[in-house]
Protein backbone atom coordinates (compact mmCIF):
# COMPACT_ATOMS: atom_id res chain seq x y z
CA UNK A 1 0.00 0.00 0.00
CA UNK A 2 1.17 3.31 -1.19
CA UNK A 3 0.20 6.47 1.03
CA UNK A 4 -0.38 9.68 -0.35
CA UNK A 5 -1.52 13.07 0.54
CA UNK A 6 -4.22 14.33 -1.83
CA UNK A 7 -5.30 12.38 -4.58
CA UNK A 8 -7.14 13.61 -7.53
CA UNK A 9 -8.97 11.23 -9.68
CA UNK A 10 -8.99 12.48 -13.26
CA UNK A 11 -6.50 14.70 -15.15
CA UNK A 12 -8.93 17.22 -17.25
CA UNK A 13 -10.03 20.81 -16.41
CA UNK A 14 -11.05 19.92 -13.12
CA UNK A 15 -8.70 17.62 -12.13
CA UNK A 16 -5.70 19.98 -13.14
CA UNK A 17 -6.97 23.49 -11.59
CA UNK A 18 -7.24 20.89 -8.01
CA UNK A 19 -3.77 19.67 -8.16
CA UNK A 20 -2.60 23.81 -9.28
CA UNK A 21 -5.02 25.06 -6.40
CA UNK A 22 -3.80 21.92 -3.46
CA UNK A 23 -0.26 22.79 -5.07
CA UNK A 24 -0.79 26.64 -4.47
CA UNK A 25 -1.64 25.84 -0.49
CA UNK A 26 1.06 23.36 0.39
CA UNK A 27 -0.58 19.90 -0.26
CA UNK A 28 1.32 16.89 -2.05
CA UNK A 29 -0.99 15.75 -4.66
CA UNK A 30 -0.85 13.01 -7.06
CA UNK A 31 -2.92 13.33 -10.31
CA UNK A 32 -4.69 9.72 -11.88
CA UNK A 33 -5.17 9.62 -15.57
CA UNK A 34 -6.30 6.27 -17.29
CA UNK A 35 -5.00 7.96 -20.84
CA UNK A 36 -1.89 8.53 -22.34
CA UNK A 37 -1.79 12.40 -21.50
CA UNK A 38 -2.93 14.98 -19.48
CA UNK A 39 -5.63 17.49 -20.50
CA UNK A 40 -9.23 15.29 -20.39
CA UNK A 41 -11.61 16.35 -23.40
CA UNK A 42 -9.83 20.05 -23.73
CA UNK A 43 -7.31 18.50 -26.38
CA UNK A 44 -9.39 17.47 -28.84
CA UNK A 45 -11.64 21.32 -28.27
CA UNK A 46 -10.68 23.36 -31.39
CA UNK A 47 -13.07 25.56 -30.65
CA UNK A 48 -12.74 29.13 -29.01
CA UNK A 49 -14.54 29.02 -25.14
CA UNK A 50 -17.29 31.29 -24.45
CA UNK A 51 -17.73 32.42 -20.40
CA UNK A 52 -15.65 34.68 -18.81
CA UNK A 53 -11.51 35.88 -19.40
CA UNK A 54 -10.98 34.41 -16.16
CA UNK A 55 -11.74 31.40 -17.33
CA UNK A 56 -9.67 31.44 -20.58
CA UNK A 57 -12.67 32.75 -22.61
CA UNK A 58 -11.54 33.37 -26.31
CA UNK A 59 -8.76 30.76 -26.33
CA UNK A 60 -9.21 27.77 -27.81
CA UNK A 61 -9.29 24.37 -25.74
CA UNK A 62 -6.13 22.56 -26.73
CA UNK A 63 -4.69 25.85 -25.82
CA UNK A 64 -6.19 26.07 -22.07
CA UNK A 65 -4.76 22.53 -21.49
CA UNK A 66 -1.34 23.89 -22.41
CA UNK A 67 -1.21 26.50 -20.10
CA UNK A 68 -2.79 24.46 -17.27
CA UNK A 69 -0.04 21.92 -17.70
CA UNK A 70 2.88 24.67 -17.47
CA UNK A 71 1.36 25.21 -14.35
CA UNK A 72 0.97 21.89 -13.12
CA UNK A 73 4.64 21.68 -14.41
CA UNK A 74 5.55 24.85 -12.18
CA UNK A 75 4.67 22.24 -8.63
CA UNK A 76 6.75 19.66 -9.84
CA UNK A 77 8.24 19.34 -6.57
CA UNK A 78 4.22 18.76 -5.39
CA UNK A 79 2.77 17.28 -7.58
CA UNK A 80 3.13 13.45 -9.26
CA UNK A 81 1.60 12.74 -12.49
CA UNK A 82 0.69 8.81 -13.50
CA UNK A 83 -0.85 8.44 -16.71
CA UNK A 84 -2.00 5.22 -18.32
CA UNK A 85 -3.01 4.83 -14.68
CA UNK A 86 -7.11 3.54 -14.21
CA UNK A 87 -8.64 3.79 -10.84
CA UNK A 88 -10.85 0.66 -10.70
CA UNK A 89 -11.90 0.80 -7.57
CA UNK A 90 -12.22 3.44 -4.26
CA UNK A 91 -13.31 2.23 -0.80
CA UNK A 92 -14.93 4.25 1.96
CA UNK A 93 -10.93 4.58 3.66
CA UNK A 94 -9.96 6.24 0.76
CA UNK A 95 -8.15 3.27 -0.55
CA UNK A 96 -7.96 3.44 -3.95
CA UNK A 97 -6.88 0.33 -6.84
CA UNK A 98 -5.61 1.40 -9.31
CA UNK A 99 -4.04 -0.66 -12.66
CA UNK A 100 -0.98 0.71 -14.12
CA UNK A 101 1.00 -1.48 -16.64
CA UNK A 102 -1.06 -4.92 -16.16
CA UNK A 103 -0.42 -4.54 -12.70
CA UNK A 104 -3.19 -3.61 -9.57
CA UNK A 105 -1.62 -0.81 -7.01
CA UNK A 106 -3.28 -0.03 -4.04
CA UNK A 107 -3.09 3.81 -2.72
CA UNK A 108 -3.97 4.85 0.76
CA UNK A 109 -5.04 8.79 0.40
CA UNK A 110 -5.68 11.73 3.25
CA UNK A 111 -8.10 13.16 0.62
CA UNK A 112 -9.88 13.16 -2.57
CA UNK A 113 -11.12 14.62 -5.23
CA UNK A 114 -13.11 12.69 -8.09
CA UNK A 115 -12.81 14.86 -11.56
CA UNK A 116 -13.71 12.18 -13.43
CA UNK A 117 -15.64 13.85 -15.91
CA UNK A 118 -18.65 12.32 -17.84
CA UNK A 119 -19.64 9.88 -20.55
CA UNK A 120 -21.85 10.08 -23.41
CA UNK A 121 -25.20 8.86 -23.37
CA UNK A 122 -26.64 6.50 -25.58
CA UNK A 123 -30.17 6.78 -27.56
CA UNK A 124 -31.89 3.45 -28.46
CA UNK A 125 -32.44 3.00 -32.05
CA UNK A 126 -32.45 -0.14 -34.57
CA UNK A 127 -29.02 -1.14 -35.01
CA UNK A 128 -27.66 1.55 -32.73
CA UNK A 129 -24.53 -1.14 -32.02
CA UNK A 130 -23.50 -1.34 -36.04
CA UNK A 131 -19.67 0.17 -36.76
CA UNK A 132 -20.06 3.65 -38.13
CA UNK A 133 -22.53 4.88 -34.70
CA UNK A 134 -20.48 6.87 -32.86
CA UNK A 135 -20.56 9.28 -29.96
CA UNK A 136 -20.07 12.83 -31.04
CA UNK A 137 -16.76 13.24 -28.57
CA UNK A 138 -15.60 10.25 -30.47
CA UNK A 139 -15.83 11.89 -33.75
CA UNK A 140 -14.29 14.75 -32.23
CA UNK A 141 -11.47 12.86 -30.97
CA UNK A 142 -10.56 10.54 -34.32
CA UNK A 143 -10.76 14.13 -35.84
CA UNK A 144 -8.71 16.74 -33.81
CA UNK A 145 -6.37 14.43 -31.76
CA UNK A 146 -5.31 11.69 -33.70
CA UNK A 147 -6.33 13.72 -37.41
CA UNK A 148 -7.89 10.69 -38.97
CA UNK A 149 -11.22 11.66 -40.99
CA UNK A 150 -14.06 9.66 -39.62
CA UNK A 151 -16.46 8.87 -42.76
CA UNK A 152 -17.47 10.31 -45.59
CA UNK A 153 -21.39 11.20 -44.61
CA UNK A 154 -22.70 11.98 -41.50
CA UNK A 155 -26.21 12.39 -39.96
CA UNK A 156 -25.67 14.25 -36.32
CA UNK A 157 -28.49 13.20 -33.83
CA UNK A 158 -28.62 16.16 -31.19
CA UNK A 159 -28.54 19.82 -31.67
CA UNK A 160 -26.71 20.78 -28.58
CA UNK A 161 -23.46 22.64 -28.28
CA UNK A 162 -21.90 19.68 -28.97
CA UNK A 163 -24.03 18.41 -31.85
CA UNK A 164 -23.90 21.49 -33.34
CA UNK A 165 -19.75 22.63 -32.49
CA UNK A 166 -18.84 18.66 -34.13
CA UNK A 167 -21.09 19.10 -37.15
CA UNK A 168 -19.23 22.35 -37.79
CA UNK A 169 -16.02 20.85 -37.47
CA UNK A 170 -16.96 17.82 -39.72
CA UNK A 171 -17.62 19.85 -42.45
CA UNK A 172 -14.30 21.72 -41.77
CA UNK A 173 -12.57 18.24 -42.64
CA UNK A 174 -14.27 17.72 -45.40
CA UNK A 175 -17.02 15.43 -44.53
CA UNK A 176 -20.46 16.06 -45.59
CA UNK A 177 -23.17 16.63 -42.93
CA UNK A 178 -26.52 15.51 -44.38
CA UNK A 179 -28.44 16.89 -41.77
CA UNK A 180 -28.77 17.05 -38.20
CA UNK A 181 -31.94 16.33 -36.40
CA UNK A 182 -33.22 16.99 -32.80
CA UNK A 183 -35.95 15.08 -31.13
CA UNK A 184 -37.13 18.63 -29.47
CA UNK A 185 -39.20 20.94 -31.14
CA UNK A 186 -35.79 23.72 -31.13
CA UNK A 187 -32.84 23.91 -31.38
CA UNK A 188 -30.65 23.15 -28.08
CA UNK A 189 -27.54 25.16 -28.53
CA UNK A 190 -26.44 28.15 -28.62
CA UNK A 191 -28.17 30.02 -32.18
CA UNK A 192 -24.52 31.47 -33.23
CA UNK A 193 -23.33 27.85 -33.99
CA UNK A 194 -26.84 26.84 -35.23
CA UNK A 195 -26.86 29.94 -37.66
CA UNK A 196 -22.96 29.14 -38.89
CA UNK A 197 -24.08 25.23 -39.83
CA UNK A 198 -27.59 26.26 -41.42
CA UNK A 199 -25.61 29.45 -43.58
CA UNK A 200 -23.23 26.33 -44.73
CA UNK A 201 -26.63 24.87 -45.98
CA UNK A 202 -26.93 21.56 -43.28
CA UNK A 203 -30.97 20.83 -42.77
CA UNK A 204 -31.16 21.21 -38.72
CA UNK A 205 -34.03 19.20 -38.41
CA UNK A 206 -36.43 19.74 -35.68
CA UNK A 207 -39.27 17.54 -34.11
CA UNK A 208 -37.21 14.38 -35.90
CA UNK A 209 -35.10 11.74 -34.71
CA UNK A 210 -33.31 8.61 -36.15
CA UNK A 211 -35.57 5.41 -36.36
CA UNK A 212 -33.27 2.89 -37.51
CA UNK A 213 -29.69 2.12 -39.01
CA UNK A 214 -29.22 0.02 -41.78
CA UNK A 215 -26.43 -1.85 -43.07
CA UNK A 216 -24.80 -5.10 -42.49
CA UNK A 217 -21.25 -4.37 -40.89
CA UNK A 218 -21.33 -0.93 -40.81
CA UNK A 219 -23.39 2.00 -41.44
CA UNK A 220 -25.02 2.70 -44.97
CA UNK A 221 -28.08 4.56 -44.69
CA UNK A 222 -30.19 5.82 -41.84
CA UNK A 223 -33.88 6.30 -41.65
CA UNK A 224 -35.08 9.52 -39.49
CA UNK A 225 -38.85 10.30 -38.75
CA UNK A 226 -40.50 13.14 -37.60
CA UNK A 227 -41.95 13.19 -34.16
CA UNK A 228 -45.74 14.52 -32.49
CA UNK A 229 -45.72 16.86 -30.15
CA UNK A 230 -45.99 13.96 -28.25
CA UNK A 231 -42.33 12.67 -29.29
CA UNK A 232 -44.82 9.70 -30.73
CA UNK A 233 -43.10 8.55 -34.84
CA UNK A 234 -45.51 9.75 -36.87
CA UNK A 235 -46.42 6.83 -39.39
CA UNK A 236 -45.25 7.79 -43.38
CA UNK A 237 -43.02 10.71 -42.49
CA UNK A 238 -39.21 8.25 -42.76
CA UNK A 239 -36.87 9.07 -44.67
CA UNK A 240 -33.56 7.45 -45.56
CA UNK A 241 -30.30 9.22 -45.98
CA UNK A 242 -27.22 7.94 -47.28
CA UNK A 243 -24.39 8.28 -44.69
CA UNK A 244 -21.53 6.12 -43.58
CA UNK A 245 -21.66 7.68 -40.06
CA UNK A 246 -24.47 8.37 -37.37
CA UNK A 247 -23.18 10.58 -34.31
CA UNK A 248 -25.25 10.40 -31.33
CA UNK A 249 -24.93 13.65 -29.25
CA UNK A 250 -27.88 13.28 -26.91
CA UNK A 251 -25.35 14.63 -23.89
CA UNK A 252 -24.01 13.63 -21.14
CA UNK A 253 -24.02 11.58 -17.99
CA UNK A 254 -21.39 11.82 -14.74
CA UNK A 255 -19.31 9.46 -14.17
CA UNK A 256 -20.00 8.30 -10.28
CA UNK A 257 -19.32 4.92 -10.37
CA UNK A 258 -16.26 5.65 -8.10
CA UNK A 259 -18.27 7.16 -5.90
CA UNK A 260 -21.29 5.17 -5.84
CA UNK A 261 -18.93 2.17 -5.32
CA UNK A 262 -16.95 3.73 -1.95
CA UNK A 263 -20.90 4.64 -0.83
CA UNK A 264 -20.84 8.51 -1.40
CA UNK A 265 -24.67 9.61 -1.60
CA UNK A 266 -26.02 10.37 -5.11
CA UNK A 267 -29.47 10.98 -7.01
CA UNK A 268 -31.19 11.06 -10.12
CA UNK A 269 -30.93 14.66 -11.12
CA UNK A 270 -31.56 15.18 -14.85
CA UNK A 271 -30.68 18.69 -14.75
CA UNK A 272 -27.36 17.39 -13.89
CA UNK A 273 -27.23 14.31 -16.13
CA UNK A 274 -28.26 11.65 -14.44
CA UNK A 275 -27.02 10.34 -11.25
CA UNK A 276 -24.54 13.04 -9.53
CA UNK A 277 -23.54 13.15 -6.08
CA UNK A 278 -24.46 15.23 -2.82
CA UNK A 279 -22.51 17.54 -2.24
CA UNK A 280 -21.94 20.37 0.10
CA UNK A 281 -21.35 23.69 -0.95
CA UNK A 282 -17.21 23.23 -0.23
CA UNK A 283 -17.93 19.73 -3.09
CA UNK A 284 -17.64 17.43 -0.35
CA UNK A 285 -19.12 14.23 -0.85
CA UNK A 286 -21.24 12.61 1.88
CA UNK A 287 -17.76 10.32 2.32
CA UNK A 288 -15.79 12.49 5.05
CA UNK A 289 -12.64 14.12 2.59
CA UNK A 290 -13.95 13.03 -0.39
CA UNK A 291 -14.24 15.82 -2.89
CA UNK A 292 -15.91 15.89 -6.25
CA UNK A 293 -15.50 18.53 -8.91
CA UNK A 294 -16.10 18.90 -12.91
CA UNK A 295 -18.52 16.84 -15.18
CA UNK A 296 -18.38 13.69 -12.15
CA UNK A 297 -20.69 16.39 -10.26
CA UNK A 298 -22.92 17.41 -12.59
CA UNK A 299 -22.35 18.05 -16.39
CA UNK A 300 -22.12 21.44 -17.09
CA UNK A 301 -19.13 22.46 -19.27
CA UNK A 302 -15.15 23.10 -19.00
CA UNK A 303 -14.88 26.91 -17.78
CA UNK A 304 -17.52 25.76 -14.59
CA UNK A 305 -15.34 22.60 -14.20
CA UNK A 306 -11.93 24.76 -14.16
CA UNK A 307 -13.64 27.00 -11.07
CA UNK A 308 -15.08 24.01 -9.39
CA UNK A 309 -11.46 22.22 -9.23
CA UNK A 310 -9.65 25.21 -7.25
CA UNK A 311 -12.62 25.05 -4.80
CA UNK A 312 -12.04 21.43 -4.48
CA UNK A 313 -8.96 21.49 -4.33
CA UNK A 314 -8.32 24.89 -1.98
CA UNK A 315 -11.22 22.85 0.55
CA UNK A 316 -9.24 19.52 -0.14
CA UNK A 317 -5.89 21.22 0.64
CA UNK A 318 -7.38 23.29 3.71
CA UNK A 319 -8.56 19.83 5.27
CA UNK A 320 -5.18 17.96 4.95
CA UNK A 321 -3.61 21.20 6.88
CA UNK A 322 -2.60 23.34 4.08
CA UNK A 323 -5.16 26.64 4.28
CA UNK A 324 -4.53 28.67 1.55
CA UNK A 325 -3.11 32.22 2.60
CA UNK A 326 -5.96 34.02 0.68
CA UNK A 327 -8.43 31.11 1.49
CA UNK A 328 -11.58 32.47 2.16
CA UNK A 329 -11.04 35.91 -0.69
CA UNK A 330 -10.53 32.63 -3.56
CA UNK A 331 -13.41 30.78 -2.32
CA UNK A 332 -15.71 33.66 -2.31
CA UNK A 333 -14.54 34.44 -5.65
CA UNK A 334 -14.94 30.73 -7.27
CA UNK A 335 -18.43 30.98 -6.07
CA UNK A 336 -19.11 34.84 -7.56
CA UNK A 337 -17.45 32.84 -10.81
CA UNK A 338 -19.79 29.90 -10.76
CA UNK A 339 -22.59 32.57 -10.42
CA UNK A 340 -21.12 34.34 -13.28
CA UNK A 341 -21.22 31.25 -15.55
CA UNK A 342 -24.32 29.81 -14.60
CA UNK A 343 -25.93 33.33 -15.14
CA UNK A 344 -27.56 32.87 -19.10
CA UNK A 345 -30.34 30.87 -20.33
CA UNK A 346 -28.20 27.49 -20.39
CA UNK A 347 -27.42 28.05 -16.27
CA UNK A 348 -30.91 28.00 -15.48
CA UNK A 349 -30.66 24.37 -15.96
CA UNK A 350 -27.89 23.57 -13.58
CA UNK A 351 -29.07 25.96 -10.95
CA UNK A 352 -31.73 24.20 -11.07
CA UNK A 353 -30.07 20.70 -10.99
CA UNK A 354 -28.35 22.42 -7.97
CA UNK A 355 -31.38 23.41 -6.00
CA UNK A 356 -32.39 19.72 -6.44
CA UNK A 357 -29.39 18.56 -5.53
CA UNK A 358 -29.29 20.52 -2.08
CA UNK A 359 -33.40 19.83 -1.52
CA UNK A 360 -32.09 16.11 -1.74
CA UNK A 361 -28.83 17.01 0.46
CA UNK A 362 -31.44 18.62 3.42
CA UNK A 363 -33.88 16.22 3.62
CA UNK A 364 -31.02 13.53 3.87
CA UNK A 365 -29.68 15.21 6.93
CA UNK B 1 4.30 14.02 -42.27
CA UNK B 2 4.29 12.09 -39.02
CA UNK B 3 6.50 8.91 -38.70
CA UNK B 4 5.37 5.65 -39.38
CA UNK B 5 4.79 2.77 -36.84
CA UNK B 6 4.51 -0.17 -38.09
CA UNK B 7 1.86 -3.19 -36.48
CA UNK B 8 -0.10 -5.93 -37.69
CA UNK B 9 -3.76 -6.53 -37.73
CA UNK B 10 -4.96 -10.46 -38.49
CA UNK B 11 -1.28 -11.08 -39.05
CA UNK B 12 -1.57 -8.05 -42.20
CA UNK B 13 1.32 -5.97 -41.65
CA UNK B 14 0.13 -1.98 -41.05
CA UNK B 15 1.12 1.28 -40.10
CA UNK B 16 -0.27 4.15 -38.22
CA UNK B 17 1.61 7.18 -37.14
CA UNK B 18 3.17 8.74 -33.61
CA UNK B 19 0.51 9.73 -31.55
CA UNK B 20 -1.90 7.21 -33.00
CA UNK B 21 -3.99 4.89 -30.38
CA UNK B 22 -4.37 1.36 -31.40
CA UNK B 23 -8.02 1.94 -32.42
CA UNK B 24 -7.18 5.68 -34.29
CA UNK B 25 -4.50 3.60 -36.18
CA UNK B 26 -7.23 1.11 -37.69
CA UNK B 27 -9.66 3.27 -38.33
CA UNK B 28 -7.44 5.32 -40.43
CA UNK B 29 -6.38 2.35 -42.26
CA UNK B 30 -10.47 1.56 -42.97
CA UNK B 31 -11.10 -1.04 -40.23
CA UNK B 32 -14.41 -0.74 -38.93
CA UNK B 33 -15.32 -3.69 -36.96
CA UNK B 34 -13.05 -3.85 -33.95
CA UNK B 35 -14.77 -6.52 -32.00
CA UNK B 36 -18.15 -8.95 -31.90
CA UNK B 37 -20.96 -8.77 -29.21
CA UNK B 38 -20.29 -11.84 -26.89
CA UNK B 39 -23.51 -13.09 -27.15
CA UNK B 40 -24.83 -12.21 -31.05
CA UNK B 41 -21.11 -11.57 -32.50
CA UNK B 42 -22.59 -8.31 -33.91
CA UNK B 43 -19.70 -6.29 -35.31
CA UNK B 44 -18.91 -2.95 -33.06
CA UNK B 45 -16.86 -0.79 -34.39
CA UNK B 46 -15.19 2.65 -32.69
CA UNK B 47 -18.03 3.79 -30.56
CA UNK B 48 -16.72 6.63 -27.25
CA UNK B 49 -13.00 7.06 -28.21
CA UNK B 50 -12.10 7.57 -23.93
CA UNK B 51 -12.02 4.35 -22.54
CA UNK B 52 -15.62 3.86 -21.78
CA UNK B 53 -17.78 1.59 -23.74
CA UNK B 54 -15.97 -1.36 -24.28
CA UNK B 55 -16.90 -1.51 -28.24
CA UNK B 56 -12.97 -1.42 -29.23
CA UNK B 57 -11.84 -4.75 -26.85
CA UNK B 58 -8.74 -6.59 -29.00
CA UNK B 59 -6.17 -8.55 -28.06
CA UNK B 60 -3.09 -6.71 -28.28
CA UNK B 61 0.44 -8.25 -27.96
CA UNK B 62 -1.35 -11.66 -26.71
CA UNK B 63 -3.39 -9.80 -23.88
CA UNK B 64 -7.36 -9.96 -24.14
CA UNK B 65 -9.52 -6.90 -23.11
CA UNK B 66 -7.47 -4.25 -24.14
CA UNK B 67 -9.20 -0.55 -24.34
CA UNK B 68 -7.66 -0.03 -28.05
CA UNK B 69 -9.10 3.30 -28.14
CA UNK B 70 -6.95 4.69 -25.22
CA UNK B 71 -3.37 2.40 -26.14
CA UNK B 72 -1.11 4.54 -27.49
CA UNK B 73 0.32 2.46 -30.52
CA UNK B 74 3.70 0.98 -30.34
CA UNK B 75 5.70 -0.60 -32.78
CA UNK B 76 5.69 -4.33 -33.66
CA UNK B 77 2.53 -4.58 -31.48
CA UNK B 78 0.54 -7.43 -32.58
CA UNK B 79 -3.18 -6.63 -32.57
CA UNK B 80 -5.95 -9.28 -33.49
CA UNK B 81 -9.62 -9.39 -33.18
CA UNK B 82 -11.32 -10.91 -30.43
CA UNK B 83 -13.82 -13.55 -30.04
CA UNK B 84 -15.93 -13.79 -26.89
CA UNK B 85 -15.07 -12.62 -23.71
CA UNK B 86 -11.60 -12.98 -24.01
CA UNK B 87 -8.62 -15.18 -22.17
CA UNK B 88 -6.45 -14.14 -19.59
CA UNK B 89 -2.97 -16.29 -20.23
Amino acid sequence: MIAKELVVIGGGPAGLCAAIAAAESGSRVLILDRSARLGGQLIKQTHKFFGSENQYAKTRGFDIAKILLSRVDTFADLIEIWVEATVVALYPDKVLTVVQDGKYIKIQAKAIVVAAGASEKFLAFENNDLPGVYGAGAVQTLMNVYGVRPADRVLMVGSGNIGLIVSYQLMQAGVKVAAIVEAAPRIGGYKVHASKIARLGVPILTSTTVLRAVGETCVKQAVTVKLDPAWKPIPGTESVHDVDAICVAVGLTPLTSLLAMAGAMTSYIPELGGYAPILTDEHESTLADVFVAGDAAGVEEASSAMVEGRLAGLCAAKRLGYPHADFDDIVSECHAQLAGLRNGPFGCKTCAGIAKMREVRDHAR
Amino acid sequence: MKQEIPFTFDGVPMTGRVGDTVASALHAAGVMKLSSSIKRHRPRGFYCAIGNCSSCHMIVDGKSNVKTCVTPLRAGMKVETQTGKGVVR
